[in-house]
């Protein structure tokens, strides 16, 4: 099921104006997968899934889906099939929850199969359901977040990128939230590559993981086996 | 109790011509998040080129529409070689550009047309169709033009995919480029909308205010009267408060004493800050919830 390689960067450097925050990073995300992006505030996790959606200036190449997209537009990467859901979950305050959704699928040329795809959302998440037409600023944190993965699935897209969406949740929405990104990789198919700063909870839904610190990848490799390292455990995860 | 009939029925008259500009300001603030304090000069220009259309021989509706579209494209062309190079300046820079495009639009027309004031004709005569002199023809097309705009921009910001599109890179720009969204292609068409409005706004006011390179100077400041009162964010409220404008500076006039002709102004600048200090986002405007 977990096939070649989605997503390769090479060498990937990243700069904020004169600032480098990414120095020279390699990393795989294989089809079909779910790969993890660990490590501390200010590690760099934001500015590399920035990078892949070109809203960073990068040195180095990434590759998606075996053609470059590095020095793309943001409005060109999203559709080669990347669905970013940002920090802070980007929400579009004003506008309606039905409206945030039919803005996922703005690129979609297949306008009639739009209505189902927002149904199919409803399925994942029935509470959406519910405020439908309620402006989605009044919404929960947790809603919210559920809105921003909706948002991104009605692009139909590749790959998923998410930016700690465990961020500012009660733990019971941590849960359903990331059972739901299971369920996602599962069933539709979504390459997923999940930055987090809970390491617990992402190793747990990670087939791959990378431990960045400082820019730099420090370690790599199957979820599992970086759960097991001694300072993996000590430093993360806690115990 | 017929004078304070007469002078609605008239207020709705001047009403009109604050509605048709206090909608093309909402619309472009709408479009940019910015109020366009060169909206005004716009609409001016654009009716000179009716005008002169016009006076090489062209038929009166021919004219109007070539307008738009010639409006529309320089609305789009201002944009992108003006603003998207300053797209992340400071709010205070777009101001100086706005004022500054005042300046060059106000003294360009004056230059090419020069500034004696000219007559611009109505599509729609100027016969009395509600009692003597109070409102003509050109007052009932004028607001009729006015609401068939208001309709179509609905149906258009509501109904339709790219009308949402510009709503949201409105609001938020990062996200919207997060969906696919070209936000800058947004901007410029809000530009473009924008300016056609204004375009429609002049050539409908220039009939009874005359055409010159300052006939919008008034007209702009009880336009943005009409948007405040009805609210930014709402092109229903700014028609509504245009209209509200006018036949409270017609009453105001007639009913207290003092006010007068030469005070009128002052009730445009009166209910925006009365306006600003009770019901901030205007009578329709939405105001914004948010969770943190």
């Amino acid at each position: 099921m977990i096939g070649g390689k989605l997503l390769e960067a090479k060498n990937v450097c990243a700069f904020y104006g004169a600032t480098q925050v990414l120095h020279g990073l390699d990393l795989n995300i294989a089809e079909g997968g779910i790969t993890t992006l660990l490590g501390a505030n200010g590690a760099g996790k934001t500015t590399m899934l920035r990078s892949v959606s070109g809203m960073v200036r990068t040195t180095g190449e990434i590759r998606f889906a075996g053609k470059s997209i590095s020095g793309r537009a943001t409005e060109d990467i999203v559709r080669l099939g990347i669905a970013h859901v940002p920090e802070g979950r980007g929400t579009f305050v004003r506008l309606t929850v039905e409206e945030n959704l039919q803005l996922g699928a703005m690129t979609r040329r297949d306008t009639k199969a739009i209505p189902a795809d927002i149904d199919r959302v409803f399925g994942y998440f029935p509470r959406l359901k519910e405020r439908y037409r309620q402006q989605a600023g009044t919404l929960s944190g947790g809603e919210q977040q559920m809105l921003a993965i909706g948002r991104a699935l009605m692009l139909r897209p590749k790959l998923m990128l998410l930016d700690e969406p465990s961020f500012g949740l009660a733990p019971l929405v941590v849960q359903e939230l990331f059972e739901i990104l299971r369920t996602l990789n599962k069933e539709e198919h979504v390459s997923i590559f999940v930055v987090e700063q809970n390491a617990s909870l992402a190793l747990d839904l990670a087939d791959q993981a990378y431990l960045l610190e400082t820019g730099r990848v420090v370690m790599a490799g199957p979820a599992h086996e970086i759960r097991q390292d001694e300072n993996i455990r000590r430093s993360y995860l806690g115990y | 109790m017929e004078l304070f009939i007469h002078q609605v029925l008239a207020g709705i008259a001047t009403g009109g011509i604050y509605a048709c500009m206090a909608l093309s300001i909402v619309m472009i603030y709408q479009a940019i998040d910015h109020l366009n304090f060169a909206q005004g000069e716009m609409a001016m220009f654009s009716t000179f080129i009716a005008w002169q259309l016009i006076q090489w021989g062209m038929p009166y509706w021919v004219a109007f529409f070539v307008t738009i579209g010639v409006s529309f494209v320089a609305g789009v062309f201002i944009e992108r070689v003006v603003f998207k190079p300053v797209h992340n300046a400071p709010i205070l820079s777009h101001i100086v550009i706005f004022i500054g495009m005042f300046a060059i639009i106000n003294s360009l027309a004056g230059f090419t047309w020069e500034w004696t004031i000219k007559s611009f004709p109505s599509p729609f005569g100027t016969r009395a169709v509600l009692g003597e002199g109070l409102l003509s023809a050109h007052d009932a097309g004028m607001i009729a033009v006015t609401l068939l705009v208001l309709v179509f921009l609905y149906i258009f910001f509501r109904y339709t995919r790219i009308g949402l599109a510009m709503r949201a890179a409105a609001a938020n720009p990062e996200s919207s480029r997060l969906v696919g969204i070209r936000v800058g292609w947004m901007l410029a068409l809000g530009w473009g909308m924008a300016a056609s409005i204004g375009a429609v706004a002049g050539m409908l006011i220039a009939p009874v205010v005359f055409l010159e390179p300052n006939m919008m100077l008034s007209i702009l400041l009880y336009g943005f009267a009409g948007a405040v009162v009805g609210g930014l964010t709402s092109p229903g409220g700014a028609v509504v408060g245009g209209f509200a404008v006018g036949i409270i500076e017609n009453l105001a006039g007639t009913f207290i004493p003092y006010v007068g002709r030469e005070m009128k102004l002052s009730i445009a600048l009166a209910l925006i800050v009365a306006v600003l200090t009770v019901k901030p986002s205007g009578l329709f405007g939405r105001r914004i919830v948010s969770r943190v």
